[in-house]
């Protein structure tokens, strides 16, 4: 058994990396509007289905008329990322904004509204597919370019290049997002209204747009990760963002809720423990316990990481407000 | 204005005994709109309302259009909210709606039994949560797991599954499904513990997302624990559940001279059970809202540290909100497990527990009429509007894709109560006297979400 678990660990480490860079790039959405307002944005699971499903129609109906695959993913990319973050920022704009404006004290009305808004998006996508193709469930076209495999290390690890492009795409996104939010006058004001949204706006900064401005971008980085989801995992349905919108939101918590790196560890290392699971849980329990059991290790880790190191990996202890 | 209001009533108890239509049912409801919403005398009004009962009632048993159902909902809400209406007519008219008109109408169409009963189920379910999300301010969004929990208690026992893993003569009588809504109580309040004991330590959202995700667990277990020993026969669920048997209640059901035939004979008897059940659940609400443990869930929603401070253990007594509303689902669970004949996974996703809280909003937080009034309406929408939507939409649109069937967007109209609840009216449609407090408006410049 344990020759089975040492040949196949090359392989399943690669394969956690690709779903750990998913959940990392989903993740900094979570994390970026709970810094600034202390919610969780059920919706952002949505906001991650919707660039799959703008991924999925960008290649069917852009693929005949594109040569490169590289460029067609460029476009879906783009267009993805794009329609995600407007999305987010409407989301805001209709929905949280008017609690924000009334601002009642009661913290479970935001969640509540953000669980709606998140039902809400599922159907609408629903909708909108079945008006246009008379079908929700979406399969990827398959691009030539994209599709080609090398093998590493002597086989031990069949490698796509569409892998290779959601790797190198995520980390270039993450670094991007770093530059973004320590170098520039933007990201000075999205960490000052996350510090204190009132002092913020004494010293001259727009709280609102600056909070439009965040879900916009932690929008389309979901946006971006969902068209790399919808190519790497080529089956979209409508529904399709819950359970990776969870665990990404699981990886928030696990790298410190609020913290930009500690997203993108939190990521990486739920990714790992997942992938990890889901292989081995069968073969290590002689098949009694399936893959389908990986879901609930997700959960059971953030159960853990919630009461025995609720600031998370990379957090600090915040003392609750009186 | 009042001899007005009373012709309207009147009119419409002629229409609905000459021509039941779906448009004199609508003209019912405007009626009862009327009578509601005017400015009326308290003694027409108190007419109005009984004129309104019998002619529903009459227009249910001659047409079983369910829009008469919505009617008889309307005058039950009107009975509780309405002001300066006598109490033993209050009590008298509800008696007569839940006792006499919806069963009457149940022989004309039994689907108005069907509806009647997953009404009873889901308000008894939302009193529960209201408990939990409502008097103790927890989020509980994995609510239908203890609802999966009691249902299986019983489906497993009651059936030849249990054959499975333990030896005994299986499945038990249908008598032991009364013995078993207790154990279900015992069990469901033990998974509570077991959620409740490392979730209820977190703040309030990641309470949220904790629950979110046991409750997605639950169902995944119920979904897999078919290997390597057979517990819940997986996604193919288990059936046939074992009922009670009857006899008594159909010899009683022939002493009041009422004859029953095979279909409406246990369809009438769990109707009775369930709205037994709410009687009693409401009792339990009642009594625990104002109870020592009912006030110290009120301190905790409105302010942990404050309630803390005050001497309230914060962990056990919201242990005990989680566990008391987990007790409220589990015995549900058994009934529907009963009724039904048929337990599977299917029935206990998020979406579960979502229309669940949304009943709890659309009625309003902490509010026992709401609770049960958005019960109601939630149910007829999904089981009722909804589908008779769909049907138009495919009879008399056929150039819509078929995909797009209203039946099938339960999720969109859910989340549309929610949102525009939340956005528009947060204290909900019955409001509770403090929440509506709450809720209400602060001046400008404090804001919320962080406070």
């Amino acid at each position: 058994m344990l020759e089975q678990i040492l040949a196949l660990l090359p392989q399943v480490i690669f394969d956690g990396l690709i779903l750990g860079f998913v959940y990392a790039m989903v993740a900094l959405g979570y994390t970026m509007v709970y810094g600034v307002l202390e919610l969780i944005n059920f919706a952002h699971s949505e906001i991650f289905m919707i660039g799959a499903v703008v991924g999925v129609e960008v290649f069917r109906y852009l693929a005949p008329q594109v040569e490169s695959g590289f460029l067609l993913l460029l476009l879906a990319l783009i267009l993805g990322g794009a329609v995600a973050g407007i999305t987010a920022i409407l989301v805001e704009r209709f929905a949280y904004r008017p609690l924000r404006k009334r601002g009642t004290t009661n913290r479970l009305v935001p969640l509540i509204t953000a669980i709606g808004v998140s039902f809400i998006l599922q159907d609408l996508v629903r909708l909108i597919e079945g008006l246009w193709h008379n079908e929700f469930f979406l399969r990827m076209r398959t691009v030539e370019d994209l599709e080609g495999s090398v093998e590493l290390f002597g086989g031990a690890i069949f490698a796509q290049t569409k892998s290779f492009i959601l790797m190198g795409v995520s980390i270039l996104m993450l670094l991007g997002l770093t530059y973004l939010v320590n170098r520039t006058k933007l990201g000075v004001a999205i960490r000052a209204v996350a510090q204190d949204l009132h002092t913020a706006s004494l010293m001259g900064i727009d709280p609102d747009r600056i909070i439009s401005r965040t879900f916009l971008i932690g929008g389309s980085l979901g946006g971006v990760a969902g068209v790399l989801f919808a190519l790497q995992y080529t089956t979209i349905t409508p529904y399709v963002g819950f359970l990776p919108g969870i665990k990404a939101f699981t990886a928030a918590v696990l790298g410190g809720i609020g913290n930009i790196p500690g997203a993108m560890l939190g990521g990486l290392v739920l990714g790992q423990l997942e992938n990890f699971f889901g292989t081995y849980l069968p073969i290590l329990t002689n098949g009694n316990f399936g893959t389908e059991y990986k879901d609930v290790v997700a959960f059971l880790i953030l159960i853990l990481i919630l009461l025995l190191r609720p600031q998370g990996l990379l957090g600090q202890v915040v003392k609750e407000k009186v | 204005m009042n001899a007005l209001s009373f012709l309207l009533s009147l009119a419409y108890l002629g229409l609905a005994f000459l021509a039941p239509s779906p448009v004199s049912h609508l003209f019912g409801l405007a009626a009862l709109g009327v009578t509601a919403f005017l400015r009326l005398s308290p003694t027409w009004r108190t007419l109005n309302l009984a004129l309104l009962t019998l002619a529903f009632t009459v227009g249910l048993m001659r047409s079983g259009n369910t829009l008469g159902l919505i009617g008889l909902v309307g005058i039950l809400v009107a009975l509780t909210t309405l002001p300066r209406i006598p109490t033993g007519i209050r009590v008298l008219l509800a008696l007569a709606i839940l006792l006499l008109s919806v069963p009457m109408a149940g022989f004309a169409n039994t689907f108005i039994f069907e509806l009647g009963i997953q009404i009873g189920i889901y308000a008894a379910m939302a009193l529960g949560l209201n408990v939990v999300v409502g008097m103790a301010g927890l989020l509980d969004l994995g609510y239908a797991a203890f609802f999966a929990v009691g249902a299986y208690t019983w489906a497993i026992f009651g059936s030849e599954q249990a054959k499975n893993f333990m030896q005994g003569n299986f499945p038990l009588p249908g008598e032991y499904m009364y013995l078993f809504m207790g154990i279900a109580i015992v069990t469901t309040a033990l998974t509570g513990l077991v959620i409740g004991l490392p979730a209820l330590r977190l703040r309030g959202d990641y309470l949220a997302i904790v629950t979110l995700g046991l409750g997605e667990v639950v169902r995944i277990l119920a979904n897999n624990l078919d290997h390597p020993i057979n517990f819940t026969n997986g996604p193919q669920g288990i059936t046939p559940v074992q009922r009670p048997p009857i006899d008594w209640f159909r010899q009683l059901m022939a002493t009041l001279g009422v004859h029953l035939d095979r279909t409406t004979d246990y369809q009438l008897f769990f109707y009775f059970l369930v709205l037994l059940m709410i009687g009693l659940v409401v009792l339990v609400n009642v009594n625990l809202a104002n109870s020592r443990f009912g006030r110290a869930w009120v301190a905790i929603r409105e302010d942990e540290v404050a309630a803390r401070s005050m001497g309230i253990p914060l962990l056990p007594t919201k242990l005990l909100a989680f566990m008391t509303g987990a007790a409220f689902s589990g015995v549900m669970g058994v009934i529907f497990a009963a009724q039904r004949t048929f337990v599977s996974p299917e029935s206990f996703t998020l979406l579960a527990s979502i229309t669940i809280l949304g009943m709890v909003i659309l009625g309003g937080m902490g509010s026992i009429p709401g609770a049960i009034l958005g019960a109601a309406a939630l149910t007829i929408l999904n089981l009722d509007v909804l589908k008779t939507f769909s049907e138009f939409v495919r009879t008399s649109l056929p150039q819509i894709p078929n995909q797009v069937d209203p039946a099938k967007y339960e999720r969109l109209v859910f989340g549309l109560i929610l949102v525009l609840m939340m956005i528009f009216r947060p204290e909900g449609l019955i409001p509770e006297k403090r929440h509506k407090a709450e809720m209400a408006a602060f001046p400008e410049g404090k804001q919320g979400g962080e406070a």
